[in-house]
This record gives structure tokens, sequence and C-alpha cells, in this order.
């Protein structure tokens, strides 16, 4: 049985994505609005990168970048020196809400990226059988994603993604609407994932004990227009576990830095009347005391 | 054994029960409606005008026998079929091409939407000066009466298709006739098969329409005693001026019949053909 193993375990780590100083708006003349602005940083390649800001903040505009569906206004966005120009299967996305194919099994959502290649050969369903045992779903194969829970559509678009070997894997807020049980399972699941296979990964989130959880690098970003407000190397030792990293000191005091950086962002767009913003602050002063 | 069960479990379903309930209860008021004058002394208002149900049974069973009974309603199966399968095979490939490309949308559309409120029955005297046949012409006008609701469905159903499928595929290395085939006409079916429901239910409406306005077509010759030739439209019409007031009801009762078999065939056709929306 061919074992699934992904491109970065057969070859050192790639993927390397520079975002140099970015700019990105929509809309044109005095109705253009600014989403992202001057924003710079670099996934490395095999580490996984969480960035994490307000909620609206245009964080999901610069997945559509990274991915290639829409072109920067000014800057650039490369992938290991070249520049990116349109969506490629080296950078797959796991949207926030699934996006997998309801006409089409799990097992057949799985194998849409090498069939739409003309790969549709007995190696690649060898493949595919062993990535859909990887995310525990074989029993489930054959069942359409409404037949399935939101944790298991998560995985096998995990696997949908995983099985065209993407060098970099781009997830928006995956684990978004999943009830508190399931989401703390995907994480430790994810994040085992990643430590056995050191694939580059860029995840979003907005939930700031996730993104401490599964990162390598933490970047903060502003509210609106999106800038880098500080990029956080998580220290904390791998193989990680949820119950933990709540015990873990060196994470939380990245946590408590991240938390009043990230209530500065919030009450600005607070203030600006955001109500995902106010969610923020008050959670936030719940927690610290502080206002 | 097991078999025997099932036939009871189906047949004593309370969904089932409560239709036959339904259908027991409308025959009986409509009975004693059509009798009150006889059975109560006092005619009930509209109803009672109307053949009583028995006396209805009894002359469809008697034209259970007779061949243009059968030939009429052959006659408006085989309009109806012509009619709504060209408009399945123009409607959706129109409806796809209009929801794909902008220029042919924006060429299309405007005339499309000036023709799409005249009812098919407005079409009656022109299509009869138009084409060739009268039986050309009762096609055309049942085809007009699936037509627009098929297209403006299949419109709808391609646009409605979430846009990351699009983007999901397109990442994926998916283009051109692959997302055609694994996109978007997998999405748009569920539509389709809407749209071709509905459009199921008109075409049975125009038909008989149809029929009764141009007199039935001429192709089958002359009208026998039960309006042989003429389809079922031209079966009730002929009925009407022949004094038969219970082959009327027959005649209607007829069409409700086909039209509610067609429907249903054509749903599970299509339920067939979506899989996926039939798992819960």
């Amino acid at each position: 049985m061919a074992e699934f193993t992904p491109a970065t375990l057969k070859h050192p780590p790639q993927g390397e994505i520079r975002v140099d100083n970015v700019s990105h708006s929509y809309g044109v003349g005095k109705f253009a609005k600014e989403v992202v602005k001057d924003c710079g940083f670099t996934i490395e390649a095999g580490k996984l990168t969480v960035m994490i800001g307000p909620s609206g903040c245009g964080k999901s505009t610069l997945i559509r970048l990274i991915a290639g569906f829409e072109k920067p206004s000014k800057g650039s966005i490369s992938i290991d020196g070249k520049p990116i120009t349109g969506p490629g299967k080296d950078r797959l996305v796991v949207f926030q809400e699934t996006a997998l194919f309801p006409w089409m099994s799990a097992y057949n959502n799985t194998l849409y990226g090498p069939r739409a290649r003309g790969e549709d050969t007995p190696e690649i369903h060898r493949e595919a059988q062993s990535l859909v045992e990887r995310v525990g779903l074989t029993a489930f194969r054959n069942k359409y994603p409404t037949q399935l829970s939101g944790g298991m559509q998560r995985r096998v678009e995990l696997a949908r993604a995983m099985i065209n070997n993407p060098k970099v894997m781009i997830l928006d807020e995956p684990f978004r609407g999943l009830d508190a049980m399931t989401k703390a399972l995907m994480q430790e699941y994810y994040s085992a994932l990643h430590e056995e296979f050191h694939q580059t990964a860029f995840f979003v989130t907005t939930d700031i004990d996730e993104a401490i959880f599964m990162a390598d690098r933490l970047i903060i970003v502003s509210n609106i227009p999106t800038r880098v407000c500080a990029v956080v190397e998580v220290d904390v030792p791998r193989p990680r576990r949820l119950v933990d990293i709540y015990e873990n000191d060196r994470a939380n005091q990245i946590k408590m830095s991240a938390l009043s950086m990230l209530h500065e962002e919030a009450m600005k767009s607070f203030v600006g009347g955001s109500k995902a913003a106010s969610d923020f602050v008050d959670a936030y002063s719940k927690r610290t005391g502080k206002t | 054994m097991r078999l025997a069960e099932e036939m009871k479990k189906r047949l004593f379903d309370p969904t089932r029960l409560r239709a036959i309930f339904a259908i027991v209860v409308f025959v009986v008021l409509w009975e004693l409606g059509s009798r009150s004058k006889d059975w109560f002394g006092y005619a009930a208002p509209w109803i009672s005008v109307i053949p009583a149900p028995d006396a209805v049974i009894v002359v469809w069973w008697g034209l259970l026998g007779d061949a243009g009974y059968w030939q009429s309603g052959y006659l408006s199966l085989l309009r109806v079929l012509s009619g709504f399968g060209a408009a399945l095979l123009i409607g959706v490939p129109l409806g796809l091409l209009m929801a794909l490309s902008r220029n042919f949308y924006g060429i299309v559309f405007p005339t499309f939407e000036v023709l799409r409120p005249i009812p098919p029955l407005a079409w009656v005297p022109a299509a009869i000066i138009f084409w060739p046949t009268q039986e050309l012409s009762i096609a055309f006008i049942t085809f007009l009466g699936a037509f627009y609701t098929i297209v403006i469905n299949t419109v709808d159903g391609a646009k409605s298709i979430d846009p990351r499928y699009f983007e999901a595929a397109r990442a994926m290395g998916s283009s051109g006739w692959d997302v055609f085939r694994r996109i978007i006409l997998p999405g748009t079916l569920p539509s389709i098969t809407l749209g071709a429901a509905v459009g199921m239910g008109i075409v049975w409406e125009v038909v008989v329409a149809a029929e009764m306005i141009s007199g039935g077509g001429s192709s089958m010759g002359g009208a026998g005693a039960s309006g042989a030739g003429g389809g079922l439209g031209f079966f009730i019409w002929n009925s009407y001026t022949g004094g038969s007031y219970e082959q009327i009801v027959v005649g209607m009762l007829s069409i409700g019949i086909a039209g509610y078999l067609s429907s249903g065939g054509l749903r599970m056709l299509g339920e067939w053909i979506t899989p996926w929306l039939r798992v819960r």
C-alpha cells in the first residue's frame, strides 16, 4: 500500500512565501477602500505561521492575494523566489466554511485535483485511500458532504488539499463554527499532522488560544487597513498538547502581550463601530480586569 | 412474508391514509352536492349542475373500451412529450450559455424578457399561420409553456453556484471543460429538474387549451363520436358540444391524472440524477 507522504518529506521544506510591501484596495477613485496597507512578512518554509487580527480586518483578502485569486494593487508576493501570478496547486486554500463539492462523495472530493490534471491512476487511488485513512474517514469515504459532521467535512477538505502535495497549505479560519469539543480535537489533529510532515502552512484565525497553540510564528495584524503590528516567535516546544499549553508560562506570556496589542487594535475598530470588535473588548476586559 | 409486511406498512402509512381520506371526502361531498336536488329537495348552488361521480364513473367505464378515448390521451401525451422535450433540449443549453457568457446574456436576455410575458395561448393564431401543420402549431405552443421556466431556472441555478467552488477547482488545476462537467453541470442540475417539474405542469395546462382553440389538429381526419383525433382538449370540447357532461368530467380527470403521473415520474427521475440531495 502506497503510504501518503507530502512532497515536503520527499524534498527539503519548500514554499517560502514573501509578502513584500503589499497594499490592496477595492473600488476605484474616491470610492476606493484600502483593505491592506504596506504589509510585509515572510511565511517560512516548513513552519506553521499563524496570522491573528480583529475580525473583519482584511485577513481573508490577504489570503486571496497569496492564493492568487486576486492581484495586489501595490507590492509583490512570491513563492520560493518566483512571483505569484495566479492560483496554483502549490498553494491550496482550506476555506472558512466548507467548500467541498456537495455532489461528490468524500472520496471523489479527495480525488478532484488529480482527476482534473488527468492523473486518475491506480497509484493515486492507493494514495487517496491511505490519505482518507490518515484523516480517519475510511468508513465514510462514500458519503456525501451533507452526511458528514462539521469536523469530518474539514478533514475531507484537508485530504482534498493534501493529495495535491501543495508546498503551502493556506487555512482561512478553518475551524470556525465547529463546536468547542470538535474544534479542540481538530486543533490537536492539525498540529500533530504538522509535527509529522512539516508542511509549510499559513493559518488565519481570530482565536488567540488557537493561534498560540498552533503557531511556530505569530503575526499580529492591525484593524483595517491591515498592517503587520508584531511578529512573535512562539518558542514553545513541540509536540504540543492542548492540556499542557494552558500551564506553559512562555505560552501565557506570549498570550498576554498579544492580547494587549490586539486589544488596542480592537478598541480602534470598536470606536469605528464594529460589533465584532466590541465583543472582543468585552471578552478581553472580563479576562484581564482592564478596560 | 417480508414483502407482505412491507406492502402493509406502505398501504397503512399515515401520509397515504390521509391522502386516501381526503379523496374519499372530496368524492362524497361532490356526490352529495350533485344529488342535492333529488335527495334533499334543495339544489345546492353551482355544484348541482355538475354530473355526480357515480354517473361519471359509469361513463368512464364505458370509455375504457373506446379506442377514441385512448387515442385522445395518446395524442395529448405525444404533444406534451415533444413540446416538453424540445423545451428541455433547447432551454438547458441556452440557459447555461446565458449564465456563462456575459456577452451572450447581454444580447439574448432583453429579447427573452420581452417574449417571456406573452402567454403561450396568445401565440395560437400566430402559430397556426406560421407553422405548416396544425400538429406543429400545437407542439410549438406546448414548447413555449415549458421553455421560459426551464431557461430561467437554468440561468439562476448556474449563476448561484458558490464562487468558492470555482476558486477551489481552479487552484487544483481544473479548467474549461473539466469545470463545466464536474462543477457547473452538477451544480445546476437541481435547478434544471425543478424548472422541468414546474414546466411539465404548465405544459399540460397549455396543450389542452391549444387543442381546444385550434380545433384539435387535422392530421387524424374527422373527429369521431368521442372526439378521436383531437387530443384530450378536443375530447372535452367535443363532449361539451355533444352535450355529454359526464364525458367532460372524464376528460378533465384524465388530464389531472396524466399530469400527476408525468410530474411524479419527472420528480423521481430528478431525484435519481441528484442523489446527493436525497441523503440527509
